[in-house]
């Protein structure tokens, strides 16, 4: 029978986008160590609406670590301190009884706070817009191994695939980048045969919006990979570099 | 279709010039570091000054002239490309900071050196400013070797590094140096785009190794000359 915890929460609460915000503690007893964290928020929430105040508002879908919506900055460190893992999949375990966790929402200016602890991601989909794709019309799904792929290049693409854009890199960076969020969308595409058509322009594109969304440039910290709960790889980075340097110097 | 001064000033383009003046940097220090090695020959400042005037006087001293011209060209577009990265961008982008924030350490290359590129760049810059004020223009005395004239540099140098201050001040901003050539080193490989998962354990080894023989080159020099070479006679040889 595992022992029920008491955690205190230091959670920013803002109630719009224009409003200002601030820290409000909370205590949550009963939290048992097998809870994820968000069940833990969940808790709050049940507490909160007993008491007739408003909940906690934060993003969450899947709850199993695939979809990318779930994303809190927990005590100083996006998704928590564990690495590879989504918020979802943080537990209530890797913390103490009586501890105090400080919760804040990914902070960059083009991610703006909606409430409390929801941000707009949209950003990032206005980048994917300009090149996340193929205009080439593949027809229904072909023979295994009829279009030949290298695969070291399956496997690289399959790992840049792998981000599920929530958006912890840009949450990490000291300098609010999403470098490693738009290279990991240039990369995956890059590696495969059916993303050659458009390979040229596709970085120039897609790094030309990630600018003018102002997102803030990379000073290869790194700290974007070790957050990434995809654990995807800076050396996309390196690879979107390429691309660019490509691009400019082609049509 | 995008302009070229659009791509090359988009947050990559910056990195590629940060990575590129910072390659030709690391040139400019290794020539530099080996040109003064010449102060650990004992003879009295013969080989350092010999080789000061060669580099003032090669190509009717045209040659000093196009790598000046070329050295501050390298370091504007260095310090405008990388203040607009570590600074005036990265306070834009997020105007409201954590109330918290923890290393995620793994696979993270952040650390002091990193963090601290733009304390360390522009002291740096200072120092260079300062360095060539107190010997490029200093009231160099005259020497003469085998009937030469030349300027006894070695004389203004020695003079200078026997001043513990001076010493002092040059061995902590060289200590500096090893810091900004820790994360530069590798991060211009990065920055450029000639990386990989493949190359990454090696660059940092070789970032490491770099930080320290620079450093170790450059802080050696004033306590060399501090500790054992003899006080300079005035008025000269």
């Amino acid at each position: 029978m595992s022992q029920s915890m008491t955690i205190n929460l230091k959670i920013w609460r803002q109630a719009s986008g224009a409003a200002d915000g601030g820290f409000v503690a909370y205590t949550v007893e009963n939290v048992l160590p097998e809870m994820s964290f968000l069940e833990m928020l969940d808790l709050l929430n049940e507490q909160l609406a007993l008491k007739g105040e408003a909940a906690v508002e934060f993003d969450s879908d899947c709850r199993e670590g695939i979809c990318g919506t779930c994303g809190l900055v927990i005590k100083g460190t996006a998704h928590g301190p564990h690495a590879a893992t989504t918020t979802c999949e943080v537990r209530m375990r890797h913390f103490h009884d009586g501890e105090t966790i400080t919760v804040e929402p990914f902070r960059a200016k083009p991610f703006p706070i909606l409430k409390d602890l929801v941000v707009d991601r949209t950003a990032f989909d206005r980048i994917q817009q300009k090149g996340g794709f193929i205009t080439a019309n593949v027809g229904s799904a072909p023979d295994g191994n009829a279009v030949p792929i290298p695969k070291t290049d399956a496997d690289k693409a399959m790992d840049a695939a792998s981000c599920i854009g929530c958006g912890a890199c840009v949450a990490a960076c000291p300098n609010a980048s999403a470098s490693l969020f738009v290279s990991a969308k240039i990369s995956q595409l890059s590696y495969l045969p059916q993303g050659q058509v458009e390979r040229g322009r596709r970085a120039l594109a897609m790094v030309t919006q990630m600018d003018a969304e102002e997102f803030g440039d990379c000073s290869n910290h790194g700290e974007c990979e070790a957050v990434c709960p995809k654990e995807v790889s800076i050396e996309n980075i390196a690879r979107m570099r390429r691309e660019f340097i490509k691009g400019a110097f082609g049509k | 279709m995008s302009s070229f001064r659009s791509l090359a000033w988009s947050s990559v383009g910056k990195k590629v010039i940060t990575g590129l003046t910072g390659f030709m940097l690391i040139g400019f220090v290794m020539v530099h570091l080996l040109g003064n090695l010449t102060l650990f020959i004992p003879d009295g400042g013969h080989g350092f000054n010999e080789y000061g005037h060669f580099l003032e006087h090669a190509i009717h001293g045209w040659l000093i002239y196009a790598f000046e011209v070329g050295l501050i060209t390298i370091f504007i577009f260095h310090i405008l490309a990388a203040v607009t990265v570590a600074w005036t961008d990265k306070r834009k982008a997020r105007p409201k900071g954590y109330a918290m924030v923890r290393n995620a350490g793994g696979k993270s290359r952040k650390g002091l050196p990193s963090t601290s590129m733009i304390v360390t760049g522009i002291t740096l810059f200072v120092f260079v400013v300062l360095h060539v004020k107190m010997f490029k223009f200093a009231d160099h005395p005259a020497v003469t070797y085998d009937g030469t004239t030349m300027k006894n540099l070695y004389a203004v140098v020695v003079e200078a590094f026997k001043q513990p201050l001076i010493t002092g001040l040059y061995v902590t901003v060289m200590v500096m140096l090893g810091f900004h050539l820790r994360h530069g080193f590798w991060s211009a490989f990065q920055s450029l785009g000639l990386n990989s998962d493949r190359y990454m354990s090696t660059l940092q080894v070789l970032a490491r190794v770099f930080a320290v023989l620079f450093a170790a080159g450059f802080v050696a020099l004033p306590l060399f000359l501090y500790f054992f070479a003899d006080a300079p006679v005035p008025g000269g040889h």
